[in-house]
């Protein structure tokens, strides 16, 4: 009668034996290249390589296939694969002003030097679906124009020109940038290390949280300075070599927020700024990221902390997606041991109040802990 | 991409090893102080026992045997994947007897079978913090740790006596470590508290998403918390285990029908597999007449009391009764 819990070997087995199948699922369809991920579900890879840490595409897209389209199990399958590999060096700084940029648009200023560049954009698309994209229908090649030589300086630094916003701010010249995949994170932080960890953070988290401060928890009139997308130049300094030696280049989107700022005891009134910066093309993270960072500097700019928003380790404790999601769904693991204890306790507890209800009305006087 | 799947002895690198030890030599150092250490992501889940599995990878070595338990048995799901990851990874033996592992990694309970010296128990923990549903701030119960500023703890103790006539907490049950830390020693049930009281065998602690690695050393004063005249008790059972007739173990509630039928079994699976095989086994002695053998109150208990040869006050030992 009683059947103990045994085969869990073959149980696994099996289990993953039906999940590979029902991830490829009907056989006359043809499966899913790479390379077809990698071309025409761009974003959500750059997501994957966003928020899994790990700039490669072609894992990502591997991820995402592997994970049936969940994302956030294909960003823990590159975090645990990234995790494994050696560091051997810390890049230069990227240089977001010298951006090969394919989308830069301005909210502040209707003009500005390198113009505003719309790129390849959602935002002025009619939402409704398009039966000739099922129909596998052709699309036309992309206008093009001879480049403009002209730079595209970053707005933050235009408007550093006029003291009105608060610069770009100088760390120690010994401050070594920090590194939170390997050190553990002690709060309170150091903003470089705040930043790694929103620039990983869940997009939906912090979309969220970048909304509730515009709806008034720990507003902080923002405007999109800036939000660029192009590619950028990587560097290594080897110690063996007297100038730097480029990489390759990636593609980023950084967003600039300026938010108005009347002054505190510790800073004069100006623009200050929240900063955002991601994997690949994830207009939304990086804007959202920029919201939090600049509600997360509430106590360096002297602001009262009262929303979630402004609050550090409520922020970034929780904005880990792959923590959450495995704490979350552990809850599906056994546990029998503990649920016996509380039940235990539970009965014991219920007989008492049974007893007493059955036993009538008591001294009211008695000591609580009697 | 073909060299995606080549990893190191035991999934981790070395240098991550070596991270790991130190912050495992510190937990040993000050036993019951939360170490910090840099966790990495695991290839199974933040919550499915990855701080236990970086512990165990970083301290495991060819020769070792290990056993992996979860809720007392060796035979559910996340235990068999955890033992078949170390089978795959680090090619070591691995076991379900107790006594012949040198590794143990367990999620929620202690073996019933005494530990020896020389022995590892690993412990996979949620949440390692024991002040953190009263303070939820990191920074806050870090000063109160190194203030040794518990009275939040013996007032939320106090409440439950005050309100529910006794201490309502019934596992994750909070300890004292050498006079100095107040210790989480994971959600195991109270009932395995006093087992880790000067146990023989090396215990570790792993919080992988938590990133905090704690110890306790072998011979380690172990005491839960309580008041004089609400002594610390251990869970005990009306009935003997259904399978094996053994008292004074842990038992899981077995639901047999739907019209209230249950039985009770060992959570220790190994345990009651080993007394049903052997019954006239000195090491029950003498209890292994199946259900309903011997009188409870006559009877002394598991083995584990020969491990507390020295209750340090009179709460602990309750269980013996």
């Amino acid at each position: 009668m009683y059947v103990a819990v045994k085969g869990g070997e073959a149980a696994i087995a099996n289990a993953h034996r039906l999940l590979a199948d029902r991830r490829r699922g009907d056989r006359s369809v043809p499966a899913l290249r790479l390379d077809q991920i990698v071309e025409q579900l761009a974003l959500g890879v750059d997501r994957v390589m966003s928020e899994g840490s790990l700039y490669d595409r072609e894992l990502a897209a591997l991820a995402v296939v592997q994970a049936r389209g969940d994302l956030i199990e294909a960003i823990f399958l590159v975090r645990a694969y990234r995790t494994t590999l050696p560091r051997f060096g810390y890049s230069n700084p990227v240089d977001t002003g010298a951006m090969r940029v394919e989308r830069r648009v301005s909210a502040t200023y209707k003009d500005l030097p390198g113009g505003q560049l719309l790129g390849p954009t959602f935002d002025y698309t009619h939402r409704l679906l398009d039966p000739e994209l099922a129909a596998g229908a052709d699309v036309a090649e992309p206008a093009r124009r001879e480049s403009e030589a002209e730079p595209m300086p970053r707005v933050s630094a235009i408007l550093a020109h006029e003291g009105l916003i608060e610069p770009d701010g100088d760390m120690p010249r010994d401050h070594v940038a920090g590194d939170i995949t390997r050190e553990p994170l002690e709060f309170p932080m150091a903003r470089d290390i705040r930043l790694q960890a929103l620039s990983r953070g869940d997009e939906g988290f912090l979309l969220a949280l970048g909304y509730s401060t515009q709806r008034g928890y720990a507003r902080n009139h923002p405007f999109v300075g800036e939000v660029r997308i192009g590619e950028v130049e990587l560097e290594l300094d080897v110690p063996e070599l007297p100038f730097a030696v480029p990489l390759g280049s990636i593609r980023v989107t950084e967003c600039q927020m300026v938010n108005q700022f009347k002054g505190s005891a510790k800073a004069p009134p100006q623009f200050t700024r929240g900063y955002g910066l991601v994997f690949g093309q994830s207009e939304r993270k990086a804007m959202a990221m920029a919201l939090c960072d600049r509600a997360l500097r509430a106590s360096e700019l002297g602001e009262d902390v009262v929303a979630a928003a402004q609050d550090e380790e409520f922020v970034i404790s929780h904005a880990d997606n792959v923590q959450a999601t495995g704490f979350v769904e552990h809850l599906k693991l056994p546990h029998y041991v503990d649920f016996q204890a509380e039940l235990d306790l539970v009965r014991r507890m219920r007989a008492e109040y049974d007893a007493r209800a059955n036993a009538g009305p008591v001294d009211e006087k008695r000591e609580a802990a009697e | 991409m073909t060299d995606i799947a080549t990893y190191n002895f035991a999934y981790l690198d070395e240098q991550t090893k070596r991270m790991i030890r130190r912050a495992i030599l510190k937990g040993i150092a000050i036993p019951g102080y939360q170490v910090p250490f840099a966790s990495r992501e695991m290839p199974m889940p933040y919550g499915w026992g990855t701080g236990g599995v970086q512990v165990t990878a970083s301290i495991i070595g060819p020769d070792d045997v290990l056993k992996v338990i979860d809720q007392g048995a060796d035979d559910t799901t996340n235990a068999v994947s955890i033992r078949a990851f170390f089978r795959k990874v680090a090619n070591v033996a691995v076991t379900t007897d107790t006594a012949s592992a040198t590794i143990i990694q367990t999620r929620h309970r202690i073996p019933e079978h005494p530990l020896a010296a020389g022995q590892v128990l690993v412990f996979q923990v949620p949440i390692p913090e024991p002040l953190r549903f009263l303070e939820p701030r990191e920074t806050e119960t870090r000063k109160m740790h190194a203030l040794e500023e518990y009275g939040l703890m013996h007032v939320k103790l106090y409440e439950d006596i005050a309100r529910h006539g006794r201490i309502a907490t019934t596992y994750a049950y909070p300890v004292k470590v050498e006079g100095r830390y107040v210790m989480d020693p994971s959600p195991t049930p109270k009932f395995d508290n006093p087992k880790m009281h000067r146990s023989p065998a090396l215990q570790l602690f792993g919080a992988g998403r938590e990133k905090r690695i704690y110890a306790l050393p072998p011979f380690t004063d172990v005491v839960s918390l309580d008041f004089e005249d609400h002594p610390f008790e251990v869970q005990t059972f009306d009935q003997p285990c259904a399978l094996c007739g053994a008292e004074n173990v842990y038992l899981d509630e077995v639901i047999l029908d739907d019209h209230g039928g249950h039985m009770f079994v060992c959570s220790d699976t190994d345990h009651c597999e080993k007394r049903r095989a052997d019954p006239a086994s000195p090491l029950w002695e003498g209890r292994a007449g199946g259900a309903g053998a011997g009188d409870q109150a006559a009877t002394p208990a598991t083995p584990i009391p020969a491990l507390r040869a020295d209750p340090p006050h009179e709460g602990e030992g309750k269980e013996a009764q």
